[in-house]
């Protein structure tokens, strides 16, 4: 691969995990943390909401997030043709 | 059957099993020892990592530990799973591109220096040796509640499997019988929670069974916040801790997961970068299984608890209450001699005291399940603890057959010469660690805690900004490592051993607990790193160039 083209699969790299990490940043701590008191206003189920992502929400959008960054890599991958 | 009889089958095909599979998997060299070829699919790494990282304490001790916590437990959930993001978008890849055996090797060579090789090789040993000796003492306790041999015997026949195949196998052994194991662990720990959340909720799903209705109609999680505020405890769903202190504590345990040198280990032994991206995500799905399943444990055991014994007649208790009270586990002491049973908050008052250690492996028990289930959930801890003591050993050996001998004291130390030198390092890890869990020291349950503290003020930030800042030079690295893990052992010290004249929670500074400083440290171990780097001078070309090379995936 020539520098170029390694730079801009770097640049590209970033800005997907700076998508990926403010969403797992918001999730926990943010809904989970900093946020909880205003969510376990509203109700889903039994759950209170706030509560609700501290025990179980934001592990589920763990597993989505490390998920969806594999896609994208191998989208990226193949696209520079990296095997 | 009974049930002495089914905890002997259950325990000895599993160990068979795991003995069978460390002679089929025998490493024959030093790559095979460290990082098992690096030829192991994703997949299976997946769930090697899953066992690797789940230990006796997630196992026995977490749902335990959020039933008494309420949502202050939410700490351990987040902490110890959204580590994986981290690991696998900021570390997993790059480290396997990079492409050798250990985190010291990672950091000695970007940092072109042994001295930040040798604080890393001190960082690593400090930290797995403190959490090796808890997983000893857990197969202990396992033992002797099941098979009821003394403490002690258990610990060494722990001891014996460990050795067995942690020695023969290496990283090779290691893997494969952890792929066993976890899935020996995962069924244990589900096939009650499923029972018991059918039996109170209906629902099949324990993850939507405690967000459901009980028996009577009122979701389950009402009727324990209501249960809780009537014994005076706080209401289960809001926390006690401060928010402050609860956003460190989490950071410190995520980022201390992603920092811990056994779990970034397990990402060298697959074949490629893209594999070890896959590894990460089938890990933490893996892991999520059981940590999403803890939390509707906590809540099942504890509303059972409360309805059990709250307010009931001692004479009338049901077997398991003098099985564990036998244990020293659960004991009663009727102070206003009603013979009844006033579970409180109020500790004037209250005549119940129950170790939190007991929810899990008293739970099938409480809720009257077979025996079967009983002896599985015995294999599953033992499951939980082996693998977990296994991973911690290699990385103990490898820190001193390695990085220690051979890239520091005897670099032209032959292949074979450096195969016995890691089993025998293997072998003392082994002693070492079974001597620590016959004789704990009682700093052990503390600092267990805290070694996630110690990974992330010490190798998070060394590794990140080797990745993703080229400029950073090793004269910021290796202080920002010391300045971090020594702030780390000296805040941990003072308010956990009382050293430098200790001091109690009002004294935290800013008001985080020592559990949370981790991440104080870390901040600071960042900072302190970017500053030296620049009043020092930049790499040479090589090692930028060399930086360069581990962000991209392929080879040319």
């Amino acid at each position: 691969m020539n520098k170029k083209a390694a730079k801009e699969y770097w640049r590209q790299n970033i800005k997907y995990l700076v998508v990926l990490l403010t969403i797992w940043f918001t999730v926990s701590f943010g809904f989970g943390i900093l946020l909880i008191d205003e969510l376990n206003q509203f109700k889903i189920g039994g759950f209170k909401l706030g509560f609700w992502f501290a025990q179980q929400g934001s592990i589920y959008v763990f597993v989505i997030l490390i998920l969806t960054y594999i896609v994208l890599m191998n989208k990226l991958d193949k696209k520079y043709n990296i095997k | 059957m009974t049930l002495q009889i089914w905890i002997w089958l259950m325990i000895g095909i599993t160990f068979s099993l795991y003995i069978g599979i460390a002679i089929w998997s025998k490493a024959g060299s030093t790559n095979e020892f460290y990082v098992a070829g690096s030829g192991v699919s994703p997949l299976a790494n997946g769930m090697a990592t899953a066992a690797d990282w789940m230990s006796a304490a997630s196992f026995i001790s977490m749902a335990g530990l959020i039933s008494f916590m309420g949502y202050d437990g939410s700490v351990y959930l987040m902490g110890w799973t959204g580590g994986y993001v981290l690991l696998a978008l900021l570390l997993a890849p790059y480290l396997r591109k990079f492409g050798k055996f250990t985190v010291p090797d990672f950091i000695g060579d970007r940092y072109y220096s042994d001295t930040a090789r040798l604080v890393a090789i001190v960082c690593a040993l400090i930290i797995s040796f403190t959490y090796v000796a808890g997983q000893m003492r857990g197969v202990g306790l396992v033992f002797s509640r099941y098979l009821e041999v003394d403490i002690n015997t258990g610990v060494v026949i722990g001891m014996a499997i460990v050795l067995f195949y942690a020695v023969l196998g290496g990283m090779k052994g290691i893997t494969y019988t952890q792929v066993a194991q976890y899935c020996v662990l995962i069924f244990a720990f589900m096939v009650p929670a499923i029972f018991i959340s059918i039996q109170m909720t209906g629902n099949p799903i324990p993850q939507l069974g405690f967000g459901s209705e009980g028996q009577d109609g009122i979701y389950l999680l009402d009727k324990l916040d209501g249960l809780s505020k009537d014994l005076g405890f706080h209401e289960y769903t809001s926390g006690s801790k401060s928010k402050l202190d609860v956003f460190f504590i989490t950071a410190a345990l995520m980022i201390g997961t992603a920092g811990l040198p056994h779990v970034i280990v397990r990402f060298f032994t697959v074949k490629k970068v893209s594999d070890a991206r896959k590894s990460a995500g089938w890990a933490l799905l893996f892991i999520a299984i059981l940590y999403t399943t803890a939390p509707a444990i906590a809540v099942f055991a504890r509303t059972n608890l409360i309805e059990t014994v709250s307010e009931k007649k001692y004479d009338e208790m049901p077997v398991w209450f003098d099985n564990w009270e036998k244990t020293g586990l659960l004991s009663f002491n009727d102070k206003n001699n009603d013979g009844i049973i006033q579970y409180v908050a109020e500790p004037e008052i209250n005549e119940l005291t129950i170790d939190r250690d007991i929810m899990v492996m008293a739970n099938p028990e409480i809720a009257e399940l077979p025996n079967w289930v009983i002896a599985l959930l015995a294999a599953g801890a033992l499951a939980a603890a082996l693998s977990t003591a296994a991973g911690l050993l290699l990385v103990i050996s490898s820190s001193i057959s390695h990085d220690l001998i051979k890239k520091i004291i005897k670099p032209d130390v032959s292949e074979k010469g450096e195969l016995i030198a890691a089993r025998i390092s293997a072998f003392f890890a082994v002693l070492m660690a079974g001597y620590f869990g016959i004789n704990p020291p009682g700093f052990v349950a503390a600092v267990v805690a805290l070694a996630f503290g110690l990974a992330a003020a010490s190798f998070f930030p060394a590794i990140v900004l080797g990745i993703f800042y080229k400029r950073m030079n090793k004269e910021g690295a290796i202080s920002g490592m010391v300045i971090g893990l020594l702030l780390m052992l000296f805040y941990m010290t003072k308010f956990k051993f009382g050293w430098f004249g200790g001091g109690t929670s009002e004294d935290w500074w800013f008001g985080i607990s020592p559990e949370g400083f981790g991440t104080f440290a870390m901040l600071i171990n960042f900072i302190i790193s970017l500053v030296v780097c620049h009043l020092t001078k930049e790499p040479s070309k090589e090692i930028q160039d060399l930086v360069e090379k581990i962000r991209i995936p392929s080879n040319d």
